[in-house]
C-alpha cells in the first residue's frame, strides 16, 4: 500500500465527486420539469467542478504516489476493493471533466428541446462514470465504470442525435465494446496473476513473462486504441461525432478520447514496460499514420463536425505519439496535449452547435461568410481555430512543441515524419475559417443571423481563458504532472531492461 | 544579467501602442475622422516611443523584458538592441506617413470595410515591432505568425474571386513555409541548445561547436526557406500573388513590413543563432550567397518582363530583399553593414514607388507601363517621385541605395568576391532595364491621343507623403549616419 497517500483534510472528496452527479441524476427522475432539470443539472455540474477545486490546491506535487486515496473493501468474496485516488496523470484529466460539465449543460440550454429531464439525468451519470474511470484503482470498479459510460453515451447519440444517429450510436457501442471484451481478458490473467487482486497499483512494474506481456499488451492496446481512436481504428468516431448533440460532441471529444491515452500511460506502460518496449516503434509510426491522415481527411471536408472529428484524429496520434517517444518532455507534451485537446476541440464543437443551432445545418457550406454579421462569434472561432493548428502563444502550441521535442530527441526522421501533420492542420483550420468568417463570392445570405448571446458567450469564455493560460504560462499545469511523469519513465526504463532482446527474438 | 542590458517596461508599451490602436480603431471605426486620428496618434506615439530609446542603444546598452516564462528555456521576451532599432525605426516612421496616404487612398477609392483595414494594418504593425523586439527565436516565431494572419484579411481586401486567390497563396506559402521548415528548425535547436535564445553578438551564434554538419546545413537551409516572408526564390510566388490587395498594402506591407519581417528574421537566425563563425567555419556564407544571388539575378530579368507596374515593383523587391541578404552572408563587417543598411534604404525608395503605383492608379487609372507615356505632364509630383525611387533602386549616387551598393561593393571585395562584385554590378544593369523605360516613357514620351495635359495629381493626403518619403531616401544619401552607426554598432 506504499503507493497511496491518504488525505485527512479531505478524505471523501474524491467520491464526493463521483456520487454528487449521480445523486443528482436520480434525483431528477422524479421531476418532469424542463426548466427545473436544466437549472438542476447546471447547478449539481457547477457544484461538483467547485468541489473539485480543493483537489488542486492541496495535491502534493512532490509525491507520485496516489493522493486523496478512498479505501475499503467491496465484494469480499472476489476481494474486489472500493479504491481510488489521484496522481500527476489524472488530475488534470479530472479537472477537466469536472470543469467541462457545467458547461456543456449551458450548451444544451436551447439546444435540447425534448426529453431534456432524460437529457440530464445522461449528462450527470455521465459525469459520475468519466470521473470515476480516472480514478479507479481497482480494476473492477474501473471496468465497471468503463462500460457504464457507454450507455449514457448511447443514449445522448441515439435520442438526441442527428438524422444517422441509430447507425452512429451502434457503431459507437459495438467498436468499444470490442476493445473492452479484450480488455477484460486481460484484468481476468492479470487478477490470477496477482494473487488474486483487482488492486492495480499493485500489477505495476511487475516481471510478467514476455510472452504474457504481450498479449496483455495487444488487449490493452486494442481497448484503448479504439477509444483514442488510433488509426486505423477511427471509423466510429466521425460518425458518433456528427450525430451526437453539441453537448455529446464535448464530452465525447474533450474527455471520451483521453481516456485511451490515459489508459495507456495508467496500465499499458506500468502493467507492460517490455510489450511496450518492443511495440513502440509500431505505435509511433501508428501515430504519424494517424497524424498525416487525420489532416489529410480533415482537409476534404465539407461537413464541419467531421472536419473536427478528422482533425481529434491527427491530435491524438500527436499525444500517443509523445507518449511512446518516452521521454519526459514527449509525456509531458502528451498529458498536456491532452488537456489542450479537450479545451480546443470541445470548444471548437461548442462554436459549430452554435451555428447548427442558427442555421440547422453543419455544411460548411451554409455557414459561410457570416463573419460580417457574427463578429463576437468569429472572434470567438478565429482564437479556438488558431489554437487548433497550434499557433504560438495559444495552448496547443506549447503541448505540440513538447510532444515534437520529445520526437526530435528520440529520432529526427520520426519528427520531421510529423511535421506535416502540423501543416494540415493549420491548411484545414484555416480554409474553414475562411470560409465562415470570410466565404466566397456567392455566399448565402446570412444577414438574418443574430450573434452570440450572453449565454453563449458565457460557456465559451472559460475555453478561452485557458487557451491562453496553457499557452502563455502552462508551468503550474505541468509541475502537477511533473513527478508522476518523471516517476513513471524512470521505472519504465528500469523494467524495459529484458525487452530489447525479446524484441530480436521474436521480429527477427 | 551584464551592466549592459536594461530591463526596462517601456519596451512592452511600445509594443502594445499599436494593440491599443487597433482596439481604437475598432471602437470608434463608425466615426472615420475620428478612427483615422486614432491610427495617426499611434503611430506618432510608436515613432516617439521607439526613437526615444535611441540613445540608450546607441550608448552600447540593450533593453530587455520578459513577458511570459512559457517553458524553461521557452520565453516571450523582447529585446531592444542595434538590429531591433533598424527596422522598429523604419516601420514605425513610415507608418505614420501611410497613414496619411492610406486615407487619401481608400477614401479616393471609396472602399468598403475601411475600419477591418484599419485594425488589420495596426495589428500588422503591431507584429512587425514584435518581430523587431524578439530577443528569441520563440518571440520572433510568435511574432512572425501573428504578421502572416493578420495580412489575410488585407490582401483578401477586395473579396472578389482574385483576391480570394491571391490571399489564398499567400496565406499556403506563408504559414506552409514556416510550419513545414521553421518550426521543426526551431525545435531542433531548442532541443539540442536546450533554450532559444539570440546570442548577444553576431559571431559567436548559439548552437554546439561539435554539431553535425549535415545537421547544421539542414538547420540552415530550413531557417533560410522556412522564413518565406523574404522572399528567396523559390518561395517568392506569395509576393506578386499579394499584389491583388490595395496599394496601401503593398506599400507598406509587402514592401516594408511584411518583407523585412522576413529579411530580419533571416538576418537575425543567421548573425545571432547561427553566428558568423559557424557560417564560416561549415562554408554556409557560400551556400548562401548562391541561393540569394540567384534570387537576385532571376527575380530581376522577371521584373523585366512584367508590364504591370506593381508586378514589376513586386519582383523588384524580390531581387532588393535577397542584396540584404547578401550582405548578411558576406560576413564581413563592410556587407553585415550594407545588408542592413538596405533594410532602411530600400523601405523607403520602395515605399516611394508602390505609393507612386497607388496615385497614378487613383489619379489616371493606369496600371501597366505601357500606359504611362507622357505621364509626367499631367502628374509631374508623382513621377519626381517615382524617379528617385527608382535611381535609388538601382543605385545611383545622390539616393539613399547608393550607400548599399557601396557597402555592398566593399564587403564583397574585402572578401575578394569577385563573382560576387560581378553579379551585383549585372544586377545594377538589370534594375536600370527595368526601371528607366518607364521613367523615360512618362517624361518623354508624349500622351495618347485624347488626353490633356491638365494638371491631374492624386489627392495631396497621398502626394504630401510620396513626397516626404522619396526626400528621405535623398537625405539617407547625405546623412547616413544614423542607420550605419546603427549598424555598426552591431558587429565586433
Amino acid at each position: 500500500m506504499d503507493q497511496l497517500l491518504f488525505n485527512s483534510d479531505y478524505p471523501y472528496i474524491l467520491s464526493t465527486l463521483i456520487f454528487l452527479p449521480l445523486a443528482g441524476a436520480l434525483l431528477l427522475l422524479f421531476v418532469q420539469n424542463a426548466s427545473f432539470a436544466r437549472y438542476w443539472a447546471l447547478g449539481v455540474t457547477t457544484l461538483t467542478a467547485i468541489i473539485s477545486i480543493p483537489l488542486l490546491t492541496n495535491f502534493d506535487t512532490n509525491s507520485a504516489k496516489f493522493q486523496f486515496v478512498q479505501q475499503s473493501s467491496w465484494v469480499k468474496s472476489l476481494n474486489i476493493q472500493y479504491v481510488i485516488g489521484v496522481d500527476g496523470i489524472s488530475i488534470l484529466l479530472v479537472m477537466l471533466t469536472t470543469l467541462i460539465m457545467p458547461l456543456c449543460v449551458l450548451a444544451s440550454w436551447s439546444y435540447i428541446k425534448t426529453r431534456v429531464q432524460t437529457f440530464m439525468i445522461c449528462l450527470l451519470i455521465m459525469e459520475t462514470s468519466m470521473l470515476g474511470v480516472f480514478v479507479a484503482l481497482d480494476f473492477v470498479l474501473f471496468y465497471i465504470l468503463w462500460e457504464a459510460m457507454l450507455i449514457p453515451m448511447y443514449l445522448l447519440i441515439g435520442i438526441w442525435g442527428g438524422p444517422r444517429k441509430i447507425y452512429a450510436s451502434i457503431k459507437f457501442f459495438l467498436y468499444t465494446l470490442a476493445g473492452s471484451i479484450m480488455l477484460l481478458v486481460g484484468i481476468i490473467w492479470l487478477y490470477k496473476t496477482n494473487n488474486y487482486s483487482f488492486f492495480i497499483p499493485d500489477m505495476m512494474w511487475k516481471s510478467y513473462s514476455i510472452s504474457a506481456q504481450v498479449y496483455i499488451f495487444l488487449a490493452f492496446f486494442l481497448a484503448f486504441a479504439i477509444k483514442v481512436p488510433m488509426f486505423p481504428f477511427h471509423t466510429w468516431l466521425p460518425a458518433a461525432h456528427v450525430e451526437a448533440p453539441t453537448a455529446g460532441s464535448v464530452i465525447l471529444a474533450s474527455v471520451l478520447l483521453k481516456m485511451g491515452t490515459y489508459g495507456f500511460l495508467r496500465f499499458a506502460l506500468p502493467i507492460t514496460p517490455e510489450a511496450a518496449t518492443i511495440f513502440m516503434p509500431y505505435v509511433l509510426w501508428l501515430s504519424i499514420a494517424g497524424i498525416i491522415y487525420g489532416g489529410f481527411t480533415a482537409l476534404a471536408q465539407h461537413d464541419m463536425k467531421k472536419l473536427i472529428a478528422y482533425s481529434s484524429v491527427g491530435h491524438m496520434g500527436f499525444v500517443t505519439l509523445g507518449i511512446f517517444v518516452l521521454n519526459v518532455e514527449g509525456v509531458e507534451g502528451a498529458i498536456l496535449q491532452m488537456i489542450n485537446h479537450g479545451v480546443t476541440t470541445g470548444a471548437l464543437f461548442l462554436c459549430v452547435g452554435m451555428i447548427y443551432e442558427r442555421t440547422h445545418s453543419r455544411e460548411l457550406r451554409s455557414a459561410t461568410g457570416v463573419g460580417k454579421y457574427m463578429p463576437i462569434y468569429v472572434t470567438f472561432l478565429t482564437f479556438f481555430s488558431l489554437s487548433s493548428f497550434g499557433f504560438p502563444g495559444t495552448n496547443s502550441f506549447v503541448g505540440e512543441f513538447l510532444i515534437l521535442a520529445g520526437a526530435f530527441k528520440y529520432s529526427t526522421p520520426l519528427a520531421l515524419a510529423a511535421i506535416p501533420g502540423a501543416v494540415l492542420a493549420a491548411a484545414y483550420m484555416l480554409r474553414m475559417l475562411q470560409k465562415i468568417v470570410w466565404g466566397g463570392t456567392d455566399n448565402p445570405d446570412q444577414s438574418w443571423l443574430t450573434d452570440l448571446n450572453a449565454r453563449e458567450i458565457v460557456t465559451l469564455t472559460p475555453f478561452l481563458f485557458f487557451v491562453f493560460w496553457i499557452g502563455l504560462g502552462p508551468q503550474p499545469f505541468i509541475n502537477l504532472m511533473h513527478t508522476s511523469v518523471v516517476n513513471l519513465l524512470d521505472q519504465f526504463h528500469a523494467h524495459q531492461g529484458q525487452a530489447v532482446a525479446a524484441a530480436e527474438l521474436i521480429f527477427h | 544579467m551584464d551592466t549592459t542590458t536594461i530591463s526596462s517596461a517601456k519596451l512592452l508599451i511600445t509594443l502594445l501602442v499599436p494593440l491599443m490602436g487597433t482596439i481604437g480603431v475598432l471602437l470608434y471605426g463608425k466615426d472615420e475622422n475620428f478612427r483615422e486620428g486614432v491610427s495617426s496618434v499611434t503611430s506618432i506615439v510608436l515613432f516617439l516611443l521607439v526613437a526615444s530609446m535611441l540613445p540608450t542603444v546607441l550608448s552600447g546598452k540593450t533593453l530587455v523584458f520578459q513577458m511570459f516564462d512559457i517553458l524553461p528555456g521557452l520565453s516571450v521576451t523582447l529585446r531592444a538592441d542595434a538590429m531591433s532599432m533598424i527596422f522598429a525605426l523604419v516601420a514605425s516612421s513610415l507608418w505614420t506617413i501611410a497613414v496619411f496616404y492610406s486615407m487619401g487612398y481608400m477614401r479616393a477609392h471609396n472602399e468598403h470595410a475601411q475600419t477591418r483595414f484599419n485594425a488589420c494594418f495596426a495589428l500588422a504593425i503591431f507584429g512587425a515591432i514584435g518581430v523587431a523586439f524578439s530577443d528569441n527565436i520563440f518571440t520572433m516565431y510568435l511574432f512572425y505568425e501573428i504578421v502572416s494572419i493578420c495580412t489575410y484579411p488585407l490582401v483578401a481586401h477586395n473579396q472578389d474571386e482574385k483576391g480570394y486567390s491571391g490571399a489564398r497563396k499567400y496565406i499556403i506559402y506563408l504559414t506552409t513555409t514556416a510550419k513545414l521548415l521553421f518550426l521543426p528548425a526551431m525545435i531542433l535547436i531548442f532541443v539540442l541548445v536546450g533554450n532559444l535564445d539570440f546570442a548577444n553578438n553576431t559571431s559567436s551564434g548559439i548552437l554546439p561547436a561539435n554539431i553535425d554538419k549535415n545537421l547544421v546545413l539542414l538547420l540552415f537551409l530550413f531557417c533560410l526557406f522556412g522564413l518565406a516572408k523574404n522572399g528567396v526564390m523559390p518561395f517568392h510566388h506569395w509576393l506578386p500573388g499579394a499584389m491583388v490587395a490595395p496599394t496601401p498594402v503593398s506599400a507598406l506591407l509587402h514592401a516594408v513590413a511584411v518583407v523585412k519581417v522576413g529579411v530580419f528574421c533571416t538576418s537575425r537566425v543567421m548573425l545571432y543563432v547561427f553566428g558568423t563563425d559557424m557560417l564560416h567555419k561549415f562554408h554556409l556564407d557560400v551556400v548562401g550567397v548562391s541561393i540569394v544571388i540567384t534570387t537576385i539575378t532571376l527575380a530581376s530579368i522577371i521584373a523585366l518582363t512584367k508590364d504591370n507596374l506593381k508586378e514589376r515593383l513586386a519582383y523588384s523587391t524580390i531581387s532588393q530583399l535577397s542584396y540584404i541578404l547578401v550582405g548578411v552572408f558576406l560576413l564581413s563587417n563592410n556587407g553585415i553593414t550594407g545588408g542592413v543598411i538596405h533594410i532602411a534604404n530600400h523601405a523607403f525608395a520602395k515605399i516611394t514607388l508602390f505609393w507612386c503605383a497607388g496615385a497614378i492608379f487613383i489619379a489616371s487609372h493606369k496600371t501597366d507601363i505601357s500606359q504611362l507615356d507622357g505621364l509626367a505632364k499631367k502628374m509631374p509630383f508623382t513621377m519626381g517621385a517615382f524617379t528617385i525611387g527608382a535611381f535609388s533602386m538601382i543605385g545611383m549616387p545622390l539616393f539613399a541605395g547608393f550607400i548599399s551598393k557601396w557597402y555592398l561593393l566593399q564587403g564583397a571585395l574585402d572578401a575578394n568576391q569577385m563573382l560576387i562584385v560581378g553579379f551585383l554590378l549585372f544586377s545594377t544593369i538589370l534594375n536600370a532595364g527595368y526601371f528607366i523605360p518607364p521613367i523615360y516613357a512618362a517624361f518623354f514620351k508624349k500622351l495618347p491621343a485624347g488626353e490633356t495635359c491638365e494638371r491631374a495629381e492624386a489627392p495631396w493626403a497621398m502626394v504630401i507623403p510620396i513626397m516626404l518619403t522619396a526626400s528621405l531616401t535623398m537625405y539617407l544619401f547625405f546623412n547616413p549616419s544614423l542607420f550605419i552607426s546603427l549598424a555598426q554598432a552591431m558587429l565586433p
